[in-house]
């Protein structure tokens, strides 16, 4: 147990983290707006993974070379997170919409529902067998180190997640749109007195973390290379896990919670082993909650009367 | 709080003529008649159906432990089934050969209950003042961490395998020249009888807590919390009661289960499906209405053992899936029937097919519910 071998494993549990941190987003973001656990988000980005795979098969996507690959990956994350996005705003119009006024069990055990029919749509589309995702990056290490891997597919994770971080932040503190969006989070009653059109707000929302989680999902698809008809849920619950770390409707929180998710995960299967990885995980889930359930960055809020 | 303590769940279960409470609602003791005859009338009982209807009755009560935290004071609750589990590993591991303990079934299912309800009390001392919503992420969390530890602690659970052979309840106990041990294993109406007396049970306890001091600060608890405290309502102890009640009832099921299947089965067997599955009965059939939850976990298991082999079986006679597809198949069907059923269940009728009156109001009064 070198310094390298935990530098390595801090390295695999960063990665890893970028990408729960980009499934969290989308928990955090709709929970922050309408306070709703969204439980389908996982199988959302499961169906986005289906959606990956039925592309690069369709595309020949395995048989392009190193540049039409990668223009490849990129349109993949956009038509997968257009996908994503657009169902979840479709499923907040049909599913959610309607219970905005209902009580808060209404809105948590519908998107459980949802979850349950996604998983059935993945079903039908994978089939019940996990199926391989194909390695379409070399996995060449691109560092001058034996011990020490840094691979294409590492480097993927970083290129994907940093611009969409970056976008994001750009887009909540500098446009109108993000203005709206924290004025509706904050109250939704007074933004909508202030012309705010609400809405289209939670619609823009749901987009968005829908988006995110559709890139996530064509990640997930690449760097784990195995993907189910019952893998949101797991993932669904670690990003859950991060989002509620970093503090429930904070962004950058969503992404510390994440990375830090991801630290947790790489270390706890290192060092004690895989299978009690998601004990641990949800363990400290569990701690948080008991001992500061506003989280790492999140600001504590009474709960209204 | 000075209590009138509700009757403990595990309480015997009265006979016909026995209190009150019993005789007021007669769609039960008709159907508690009915199912008492039926073992005697219906010879099918005496094989696999019996101990059909015994799993029956089991989620039954899982579910109404379920119907008290959910239904009744209105905090969701997503990991029931661990409750379940630990009430079937603590009575397994009580009873099993492999252990030096080998006690009795009814001491050990009074201890396994007893450890069930100071697990929930441990876990909900310090998360129940936590939000509605993170309490249900919690319990969730818990469900995984007690599956993961079945599955990995191997000297202790048996892994995937489970711990086994549970021996029926009364093994070697003869009483008036019967061999208990020996009639529970060769013919499940026994076991039929031994869940269908602590369901009556149990229905009983929920009848009578729904009527008690305590029944009534849980259901104040869920209408309004701060009100409720502001009349003098404990709402953290109250919460926590039902916690345990709740735990130790889904703790008594999972003995049974147990006892029943002479098994624990493997860990999955306590996973979030099964969570999933008993909150959606309650939710169908009628939070915090005792016959609306049984109901609900009549249909559901309805569905899984009757309607789906039958339509499967039908659509296959029809022969229009040659190849075996399974979206062709009913039962392929499955998730997407729940899951359509809990979308539509909440926007058209939150309150359930069989409602609890006061929760529909409180569900129809519209405004802001926080």
């Amino acid at each position: 147990m070198s310094v390298q071998f935990l530098l390595q494993q801090c390295l695999i549990g960063l990665t890893n983290g970028a990408l729960i941190a980009l499934v969290a987003l989308g928990y955090t973001m709709v929970y922050g707006i309408i306070g709703l656990i969204n439980f389908a988000h996982g199988d959302l980005i499961m169906l986005g993974a289906c959606l990956a795979l039925s592309l690069v098969g369709a595309l020949g996507m395995t048989a392009a070379g190193p540049a039409t690959t990668w223009v490849g990956i990129g349109g993949l994350v956009l038509l997968c997170g257009l996908f994503c996005g657009l169902l979840n705003v479709a499923v907040d119009r049909i599913v959610y919409k309607p219970l905005r006024n209902a009580p808060k069990l209404a809105p948590l055990v519908s998107a459980i529902g949802v979850s349950f029919i996604f998983m059935n749509v993945g079903l039908f589309w994978l089939g019940p067998a996990d199926k391989s995702f194909p390695e379409l990056l070399p996995s060449t290490n691109l560092l001058h180190n034996d011990a020490l891997q840094f691979t294409w597919k590492d480097l993927l994770v970083v290129l994907i997640v940093g611009p969409l971080m970056v976008a994001l932040s750009v887009l909540v503190k500098g446009t109108k749109l993000g203005k709206a969006m924290r004025a509706v989070s904050q109250d939704p009653t007074a933004a909508a007195l202030v012309g705010v059109d609400v809405d289209r707000v939670i619609a823009a929302t749901f987009f968005i973390g829908g988006f995110l989680g559709g890139a996530a999902s064509v990640i997930y698809g690449l760097y784990i290379n195995t993907i189910g008809f019952q893998m949101g849920f797991q993932n669904g619950l670690y990003a859950f896990t991060a989002a509620v770390l970093g503090g429930i409707g904070s962004i950058p929180g969503a992404v510390l919670g994440g990375l830090v998710i991801g630290l947790v995960r790489a270390l706890a299967s290192a060092y004690v082993g895989e299978r009690w990885t998601g004990a641990i995980v949800f363990a400290i889930l569990i701690v948080i909650l008991v001992f500061r359930p506003e989280g790492l960055l999140g600001r504590r809020v009474k709960e209204k009367v | 709080m000075a209590t009138n303590q509700a009757p403990k769940t595990s309480s015997p279960p009265a006979s016909p003529d026995g209190p009150w409470g019993f005789l007021a609602q007669r769609w039960e003791l008709v159907t508690l008649a009915v199912l008492a005859v039926a073992p005697l009338v219906i010879p099918a009982l005496g094989g696999a159906l019996g101990g059909q209807v015994t799993n029956l009755f089991i989620y039954c009560i899982l579910a109404l432990a379920l119907n008290v935290m959910v239904g009744y004071t209105g905090l969701v609750h997503l990991g029931i089934a661990s409750f379940f589990g630990i009430g079937a590993y603590v009575l397994a591991i009580l009873t099993v050969p492999m252990y030096p303990f080998q006690i009795g079934f009814l001491a050990a299912a009074v201890i396994a209950v007893l450890v069930t309800a100071g697990t929930g009390l441990a876990l909900g001392a310090p998360t129940l003042r936590l939000r509605g919503d993170y309490l249900a992420i919690v319990t969730l969390g818990f469900g995984e961490v007690v599956k993961v530890t079945l599955r990995n602690l191997e000297q202790i659970t048996g892994g995937m395998k489970g711990l086994n052979p549970v021996p029926p309840p009364g093994a070697g106990v003869t009483l008036a020249g019967i061999d208990l041990g020996k009639e529970f294993a060769i013919d499940p109406r026994w076991f039929y009888y031994l869940a269908l007396l602590s369901l009556a049970g149990v229905v009983l306890g929920m009848r009578r807590l729904e009527n008690s001091r305590l029944g009534r600060a849980l259901v104040a608890v869920r209408e309004d919390e701060l009100a409720a405290q502001a009349m003098g309502i404990s709402a953290t102890r109250v919460k926590l009661a039902a916690f345990a009640m709740s735990s130790a009832v889904a703790g008594l099921a999972g003995c049974l289960y147990a006892a029943s299947l002479s098994t624990t089965a493997d860990p999955n067997a306590y996973d979030f499906n099964r969570s999933i599955m008993v909150l959606c009965a309650v939710i169908l059939g009628g939070l915090g209405s005792i016959p609306g939850t049984l109901l609900g976990v009549a249909i559901l298991v309805g569905f899984d053992t009757v309607l789906a082999p039958w339509a499967d079986s039908w659509i296959q006679q029809m022969n229009v899936n040659p190849k075996g597809l399974s979206y062709l198949s009913f039962s392929g069907w499955r998730l997407a029937i729940f899951g359509v059923a809990l979308v539509l269940v909440m926007r058209y009728r939150p309150e359930g097919l069989i409602p609890s009156r006061r929760l529909a109001a409180e569900l129809h009064e519209g405004g802001s519910g926080s």
